[in-house]
């Protein structure tokens, strides 16, 4: 059971530092969007699965509870997150920030 | 409500219709308040429960037009659909985390990102679907939703080749059955 949280926290985090590599590594301000906004949907998710696993080792109605507020984290998320994206991408585009394409060469 | 019962008797009718669909969202929302409450409290001594029914009754009350704000009956079927959508979508949206970890790990990323921005053309019609199309773009592989307005167009932001060629697709057809629309 241990080594099932374990492997979820584990995951959770290379998702974590594959999201902040893909912000520092990308060329421009939309590419960057794109991990920072996606890899952490199922980074939190991970962490979360493996949190809920590990809260219960002691079944009961109480820790039962937890986990259902601990997914409702998840579920905010899951919803927040590609709203605040897509606003943020909405804003670079009204300020008239072009892409960075490939023709351009070094960007 | 008093003043229009005063009314003819066809605009009686349609107040009965109104306010039935009303209740529906009333007690869906009451519903949901006190559910909330519950899990969110985790207590169960007989006080808080009332206090929790009675502040999810004075919201419902004040609120119902705010989460569903017409009540019809086709709306279980949408649900349900929408159930039937949803491990799908989380399917797709693993898949969309693997790709860009890919990506982000990969050595050579400049030469296979292609970011360009596209934009195409739906007939979908309620706010709700172009809402939900429009998220699931987001959450899907590579492709960021830029603008999506009343009309149905889309402009999306596309990481690289493979992810703007599946669009809109299969997405476009799921969420459109899910709302009962046409493609």
């Amino acid at each position: 059971m241990d080594i099932l949280v374990v492997l979820f926290l584990v995951i959770g985090l290379f998702f974590f530092l594959g999201g902040a590599v893909g912000i520092i590594r990308m060329p421009d301000f939309y590419t960057r969007l794109h991990p920072a906004g996606k890899l952490d949907t199922l980074g939190i998710f991970a962490m979360v699965t493996g949190l809920a696993i590990y809260n219960l080792h002691h079944f009961s109605l109480e820790a039962l509870l937890l986990c259902a507020k601990m997914f409702l984290i998840v579920f905010f998320v899951f919803l927040s997150s590609p709203t605040a994206t897509h606003s943020i991408v909405d804003a670079g585009m009204r300020a008239g920030l072009r892409h960075w394409t490939k023709k351009k060469g070094k960007g | 409500m008093t003043i229009s019962n005063n009314g003819v008797a066809k605009e009686e009718g349609n107040t009965k219709v109104t306010s039935l669909k009303s209740f529906f969202s009333f007690l869906i929302t009451f519903i949901l308040m006190f559910l909330s409450w519950i899990v969110l409290s985790g207590k169960f001594d007989p006080l808080l429960l009332w206090l929790g029914g009675i502040s999810s009754f004075l919201v419902a009350y004040y609120f119902y037009d705010l989460l569903f704000p017409a009540m019809e009956p086709g709306y279980i079927k949408v649900f349900f659909r929408f159930i039937r959508y949803t491990p799908w979508l989380i399917w797709e949206i693993i898949k969309a985390n693997f790709h860009l970890l890919y990506l982000a790990f990969h050595p050579r990323m400049k030469d296979l990102i292609d970011p360009h921005i596209i934009t195409f053309k739906t007939n979908l019609k309620s706010d709700i679907a172009i809402a939900t199309l429009a998220n699931s773009i987001t959450l899907t592989p590579g492709t960021i939703t830029v603008t999506a307005d009343q009309d149905g167009v889309f402009r999306v932001h596309a990481i690289d080749r493979e992810s703007a060629e599946a669009l809109p697709g299969t997405m476009l057809k799921k969420v459109a059955q899910v709302f009962g629309e046409e493609i």
